[in-house]
């Protein structure tokens, strides 16, 4: 097992003509991710790399059978490649784009309410499950399969702490961006859940960074329904509030944002947190030798 | 973006919520003047991008156009410290000169995303002019809150709703849920993160006012709101900060001395982070972004380096999209371009690391070379302290 992307991932790229697009997609089929279709509007009929492209998702899911979309779709024009792919039935849409306005995130949002696609996004990496599929921006070889599951709200870090946990000999069941941004499809709360049903996991990394209260909403979760230990890195002890620290999702405002709210929040639900990025790895051996 | 509250005003004014009468002035005579056609009796308010004004004197009542004049004159051209600018404080290049409004109750009335419940929420409340995190703390019943469901949009109940509960006289209740309404407009119209109005207020002849406004804008609704550019005051941003943001770099100057360049935005606060622990003070976060190019690594080291406070850099990659060798690329040529006086740590890892080490090695450059995360950041302390050289 492993969670939401594994060996039955049939992938179609929206924006796949796109310099972005072309070049991560054929990243993901190295990696062994099978990818069956791709949309590009005005382009359908023609093909890239073999892989048909087709003008409309509907049209790609009817004849390829496709499960899994990930867009690369400019910022203006996401959150309708988004509700497109959701109308087509696809089962996980995966986000790449950032920039997306939040205003056509809260339509996004709401327009996902009800209907069985679930959304990882916008402005993240994907995610991987490694060994069987990659659907995201993730240098595939820091990976190793294995038992710890990955969550996170960045990019390059998670690679930093996926790359320690990897060089501990510790490999994931599934690594995920959940994204930056203010709105987002996937929270923690969601992945923890997912990992905690998921028998290939053992123990779960959850890393988080300052701004909103996503890290706290994940330690009530984590109290109340997790039997798996947690562990947790929060970014951003030394930002100043105020100040959007890149991610549009990375601003303190007011105390619940703060690194040090977080941290204690995660602590008091019995996470085990690595007060450095660079111990994160150090500490989930710990942690996972003391279970053993 | 931020906004200045005059640019706000005059946005909310558009969306037919009640401002106080007043104008913008740049010059000591062009306040005179405001002053006079108001009646003389006036308040100057300093336009700056930073909260606290009133505290720090950059809030002031004249009596007559000859006292606006003097006020404005100390004003104008000055730096105003508040407790949210840094200890040089940001310039006052304009004042608002607004009629003397007679208050009789102060509100607050505010709008946001809730990023957990995915909507836009009004907040309102009787305890206006006060921090409202300071009441939501101390005094969290005061606050009423409503949620706007897209699809439905502002409906008028959910003014009424607000207006009530902010005890408002009956005779209130109407133009009260009108305003919200409207506000609620300029918050969707214009994609604010957010729309603020504290204290709103009730004059004593019974009419409702925004007294204060604030109105930020989302930086990623930019590209369908082109006069977004022409309301930005580059006058108030760092100028380090506005040169990056020029060139796709997120840079933000801090006020330690260590200088650091990390690609992603997590990584780049946690570079920060093990600065600290390490025990010394970041000086700027700066991510280069994903998909830099060698020169907008050039670009954001010469900005890094232009900072005179910056005693060591750490350059912090982890290749994915981003390669190694490029960014060692944009070092080197930035080496050309200016002269690296201070002491320089690279980690690197993934893509092309190899290629980008081997550049480095082979320019010549002086550089401390670390394996990890830890080393990097105990090795930039120690080379800024002189205890460790290339």
């Amino acid at each position: 097992m492993s969670i939401l992307v594994d060996e039955n991932t049939q992938l179609l790229v929206q924006g796949i003509t796109g310099s972005e697009g072309s070049f991560h997609t054929r990243k993901c089929i190295e990696y062994g991710t099978k990818v069956v279709a791709g949309v590009t509007p005005g382009k359908g009929g023609s093909s890239f790399d073999q892989i048909p492209v087709f003008n409309e998702v509907e049209r790609a899911v009817k004849e390829t059978g496709a499960n899994v979309s990930m867009i690369f779709v400019p910022p203006a024009f996401a959150a309708d490649a988004i509700m497109e792919a959701a109308d087509a039935g696809i089962a996980l849409v995966v986000c790449i784009t950032d920039g997306i306005p939040t205003l056509d995130m809260v339509t996004v949002i709401n327009y996902l309410h009800g209907k069985a696609t679930r959304l990882i996004g916008p402005n993240c990496p994907g995610l991987i499950s490694p060994g069987k599929c990659k659907v995201g921006l993730m240098p595939g070889d820091i990976h190793r399969q294995g038992n710890v599951g990955v969550v996170s709200r960045s990019g390059t870090l998670t690679y930093e702490a996926v790359a320690q946990l990897t060089e501990q000999n510790i490999g994931q069941s599934t690594c995920i961006g959940v994204g930056g941004d203010p709105l987002i499809g996937t929270t923690f709360v969601d992945v923890l859940r997912l990992f905690e049903k998921d028998p290939q996991t053992k123990l779960v990394v959850l890393i988080g960074e300052i701004g909103g209260t996503a890290e706290q909403e994940a330690a009530e979760v984590m109290k109340k329904e997790m039997t798996k230990p947690i562990v947790s890195f929060v970014a951003g002890s030394t930002a100043p509030p105020g100040r959007r620290m890149g991610h549009a999702g990375a601003i303190i405002t007011g105390s619940s944002g703060t690194a040090n709210e977080k941290i204690a929040a995660l602590k008091a639900a019995g996470a085990a947190i690595a007060s450095s990025p660079a111990e994160i790895g150090i500490v989930a051996r710990k942690v996972l030798e003391s279970r053993a | 973006m931020k906004i200045h509250e005059y640019q706000a005003k005059e946005i909310l004014a558009k969306h037919g919520v009640p401002v106080p009468k007043g104008g913008v002035a740049a010059t000591p005579k062009e306040a005179r003047d405001i002053a006079s056609q108001l009646g003389g009796k006036v308040v100057i308010k300093a336009q700056v991008y930073a909260g606290g004004r009133g505290k720090a004197g950059g809030i002031k009542t004249a009596a007559s156009a000859d006292e606006a004049e003097k006020l404005a004159q100390e004003m104008i051209g000055r730096q105003l410290v508040t407790h949210q600018t840094s200890a040089e404080g940001v310039p006052v290049e304009k004042v608002l000169v607004e009629e003397a409004a007679p208050i009789e109750r102060e509100l607050y009335l505010g709008i946001v995303i809730d990023s957990a419940r995915g909507l836009p929420v009004i907040m309102a409340s009787e305890a206006g002019g006060v921090d409202i995190e300071e009441v939501a703390a101390k005094t969290p019943e005061k606050i009423i809150k409503a949620y706007i469901e897209p699809v439905a949009g502002f409906q008028p109940f959910i003014g009424k709703k607000l207006a009530y509960g902010m005890n408002l006289a009956p005779e209130q209740i109407r133009p009260a849920t009108q305003l919200i309404g409207n506000l609620y407009q300029a918050f969707a119209d214009k994609d604010c993160s957010l729309a603020e109005i504290n204290p709103l207020v009730v004059t004593s002849d019974g009419r409702l006012l925004a007294l204060d406004a604030k109105l930020n804008l989302d930086d990623n609704a930019l590209f369908r709101h082109r006069d977004y550019a022409e309301l930005r005051d580059p006058g108030q941003e760092d100028e380090l900060e506005l040169e990056a943001s020029e060139h796709n770099i997120t840079y933000i100057r801090l006020d330690g001395d260590v200088g650091c360049m990390v690609n992603g935005a997590g990584l780049a606060m946690s570079t920060m982070d093990i600065i600290k622990l390490s025990g010394a003070e970041p000086a700027n976060f700066l991510d280069v972004g994903g998909g830099a190019s060698d020169e907008m690594v050039t670009k954001a080291f010469i900005i890094l380096l232009s900072d005179p406070k910056v005693k060591a850099a750490l350059i912090n990659i982890f290749g994915g999209i981003l390669r190694c060798d490029i960014v060692a690329r944009g070092v080197i040529e930035a080496a050309k371009q200016v002269e690296v006086k201070v002491p320089l740590v690279v980690r690197m890892r993934g893509t092309n690391v190899d290629e980008g080490m081997k550049l480095l090695a082979e320019s010549g450059l002086p550089v401390i070379l670390a394996h990890d995360l830890k080393d990097a950041a105990e090795k930039v302390v120690a080379a800024k302290e002189g205890r460790l050289t290339a």
